[in-house]
């Protein structure tokens, strides 16, 4: 037997830390290779990171909660001699000190006697047991609680007394339970339909108070991940309007069809990233990163889609993305995003983004200015198509008609591109978007 | 500051009350020569002779008695029950008596006596080594109990405990004797009986707890911490006179309430307190108030595995957290 660490795996270049979740297998347990042993969460993903090998779990360095930099040995396993030799990684672990409450001894003597009680059969006895279960504090949910519409007596106190209609609010707790905090969350919003309250507010009402919130593990990452794209790269920005009545009148005429024949709702963002797809195949520069002083021209185009999950912003990435069709983008992108808003994307799913399309216009935005996906060298967002009165060139000159239009908003690395290959990438974008007429043909 | 930890810290508080007060003497079984099994009396037979440190024989009915003759005659004798688990022979002198001496005196007389009391497990101490016994005193009015976690705590509450007038029975978790280790202030100081201690403030629940389990309660909260859970942590710290204020307080604030203890559940300290929450604060109740407790089971098993299953862990606190977080 022989004992090798176990790295957290690099997922995705622009990584560099994640937090660790539950472990799914405790010290003693066997595991096969590939069975589940930790959550791990980054700004991109949250994953279960498989067992490398088959052995047995024997350490652990990283609770749950630690943030822990890519590469960084996690835990630690016993493996047959074979595997070991055969493992890529064998390096011994620097393990981090067992994260415990600081007054806490580690291994203090506490037997009878005070001085001499050392059972070392019973500790290695302990170390040694299976998973537990049985014992466990009991976690079977509240059923009467989880189905119906039943209000705590804080919740119905502080509805009563700044006129909330409960029915109204949304529940966030358990099974939909209307908490405190949702009813806080209304007060703060302030509620639309009930005159003031005529009392004085009591003493312990939270009425104007500021609320503290502790930012999920996701949020944190997503929070550093921006403030390391904009401290490191220097953003320069511009818009371009697209004419995108001949796309929506290819879309409205053809999305019948092309269901039928396809299996996939003609979106939108399948358009725009096929469009945007081509336009970085004929751009490189676009699709770059700045590294160690250098611009690393990327060889695939991996359009990665900004996608709103629950507990926050996730890129999902479509390899190879210029290499395929209407068809094969439409098909692709919805499963991609379903995952992404069920929490469910997997590590390849996030894996490998080269440039990043962000549809802001799905919001209702008209116009962005986007943090770049760091290390990516640009960012675009296509805005809402809204109708509105054009000049355009007509058989009798200059005329004006109503005609369906698109920001498109790109945010660049100035250390890479300048306004001129901006402006030439996002031209090519355009003519893409505006070359669709209502019987072009669909592949 | 010197870190010590819980028994140099009640050494310490002995050593000192002995120095100050010329009546202060302690008694018990292995005290004096031994040092008790703990050594919290070690060097005080050296110090201050076998008048003030006197070895017993293995009887706990006298124990209390004595202590009680003692105290009500205007010593303070500071007596150890050697565990917990064999207490129950001095049952009578403390609760029977020295309970009720001011009460039934109408204030003539009190008794000033302490009994400290090692008790808890996770120490392999078996079926006689290990029970949590602190409940039955604590539903005894005319007593004070106290349950310290810390070795601050400790020393402050133990220098309390031997200048109150009446009886006090002063709990020591044997767990956290050399477990946990902290800062002690030089010199004299005193913590109040009967004022609890938020240890870690918090915004999304409140968990109340006290003795070795407080130490898991904390783990568990900076584990939570971290998931964006946000939890007040309450060292009650004595358990009569309960600090109820302290507890209705953090409740009101946060509106969800769990109480942690070694202790099985039935009976219960928690039951207590989720009592007095329901009585006080029940319009500021978001949650149902959630106990961690040790299992329905006469005394703590003496199997290691079933050891481990019966002690409230971090883990397992953490996951009722994120329940009661969640509901």
């Amino acid at each position: 037997m022989a004992t090798i660490g176990i790295e957290l795996p690099q997922v995705g270049e622009s990584v560099t830390e994640a937090v660790i979740g539950k472990w799914l297998k405790q010290p003693g347990d066997t595991v096969e290779k590939f069975d589940a042993l930790v959550e791990v969460v980054t700004d991109k993903v949250s994953m279960e990171f498989p067992a490398p090998h088959t052995g047995t779990l024997t350490s652990i360095f990283a609770a749950e909660g630690d943030t822990v930099p890519m590469g960084a040995v996690i835990a630690e396993m016993e493996v047959d001699k074979a595997t070991a030799e055969g493992a890529a990684s064998e390096q011994q672990a620097e393990a981090p000190a067992p994260n415990r409450v600081g007054t806490l001894i580690q291994g203090a003597n506490v037997g009878p006697t005070g001085g001499t009680f050392k059972d070392t059969a019973l500790e290695e006895q302990l170390a040694n047991r299976p998973p537990q279960a049985s014992l466990a504090p009991d976690s079977t949910p509240n059923t009467a609680q989880a189905t119906g519409r039943v209000y705590s007596p804080v919740v119905s106190r502080l509805a009563a007394a700044n006129g909330i209609d409960l029915a109204t609010v949304t529940g966030t707790g358990r099974g939909g339970r209307v908490t405190k905090q949702d009813v806080q969350a209304q007060m703060a919003t302030g509620p639309s339909t009930i005159p003031a309250p005529t009392q004085p507010l009591t003493e312990d009402s939270t009425v104007g108070e500021d609320r503290v919130i502790q930012p999920s593990p996701i949020r944190r990452m997503i929070a550093d991940h921006m403030v390391k794209s904009v401290s490191e790269i220097p953003h320069a920005w511009s818009t371009v309007e697209v004419d995108m009545t001949g796309l929506v009148a290819c879309r409205t005429a053809q999305r019948h069809l092309f269901l039928e024949r396809h299996g996939a709702d003609l979106t939108f963002l399948a358009f725009t990233a096929h469009a945007v797809a081509r336009a970085l195949r004929d751009n490189p520069l676009v699709n770059s990163s700045w590294e160690d002083g250098k611009i690393c021209l990327k060889g695939r185009v991996n359009l990665g889609l900004a996608v709103a999950a629950p507990d926050g912003l996730v890129v999902p990435v479509i390899q190879d993305a210029d290499r395929e069709g209407i068809s094969g983008l439409a098909q692709r992108i919805a499963p991609l995003v379903e995952r992404a808003r069920s929490g469910s994307l997997t590590l390849p799913d996030v894996q490998g983004g080269t440039f990043t399309l962000n549809n802001t216009g799905a919001l209702g935005s008209v116009l962005g200015g986007a943090i770049i996906n760091h290390p990516q060298a640009a960012i675009v967002t296509t805005e809402s198509i809204v109708k509105r009165p054009v000049v355009i060139f007509g058989p009798g000159g200059d005329a004006i008609a109503i005609r369906s239009m698109m920001n498109i908003c790109l945010s660049f690395d100035h250390r890479i591109i300048d306004g001129a290959e901006a402006s030439e990438f996002m031209q090519s974008f355009k003519r893409e978007l505006e070359a669709w007429t209502a019987d072009s043909e669909l592949n | 500051m010197a870190e010590m930890t819980v028994i140099e810290a009640v050494r310490e508080a002995l050593r000192e009350e002995m120095e100050r007060d010329p009546v202060v003497f302690t008694m018990g079984e292995d005290i004096g020569a031994r040092g008790g099994v703990f050594l919290a009396t070690e060097g005080l037979l050296d110090q201050f002779g076998p008048e003030r440190v006197i070895d017993t024989p293995l009887a706990e009915a006298a124990i209390g008695g004595i202590a009680l003759g003692a105290a009500v005659n205007g010593m303070r004798p500071v007596a150890e029950i050697e565990f917990g688990d064999f207490i129950w022979p001095a049952v009578n002198q403390i609760i029977g008596e020295a309970a009720r001496v001011r009460y039934g005196t109408q204030g003539r007389r009190t008794a000033p006596l302490v009994l400290r009391v090692p008790y808890g497990g996770g120490v392999r101490g078996g079926l006689f080594h290990s029970q949590s016994i602190e409940v039955a005193f604590s539903h005894q009015p005319g007593l004070k109990v106290v349950a310290p976690a810390t070795p601050y705590d400790a020393k402050g509450l133990l220098k309390s405990a031997i200048r109150d007038d009446d009886p006090v029975i002063f709990f020591e978790h044997k767990r956290t004797y050399r477990l946990v280790k902290g800062d002690v202030p030089e010199g004299d100081y005193t913590i109040p009986i009967g004022k609890a201690d938020v240890k870690r403030t918090g915004t999304d629940l409140t968990v109340v707890s006290y003795g070795l389990v407080l130490h898991y309660c904390l783990e568990a909260a900076e584990t939570l911490m971290a998931e964006g859970i946000d939890v007040e942590v309450i060292d009650l710290r004595t358990l009569r006179p309960l600090d109820t204020d302290t507890v209705l307080e953090s409740v009101r604030k946060t509106s969800k309430a769990m109480i942690v203890h070694e202790d099985t559940k039935a009976g219960g300290i928690g039951g207590e307190i989720a009592a007095v929450i329901a009585e006080e604060a029940f319009e500021d109740l978001d949650a149902p108030v959630k106990r961690v407790a040790g299992p329905e089971v006469p005394a703590m098993p003496f199997s290691p595995l079933l050891e481990a299953e019966f002690m409230p862990s971090a883990e397992k606190i953490a996951a009722a957290m994120r329940e009661l977080a969640a509901y």
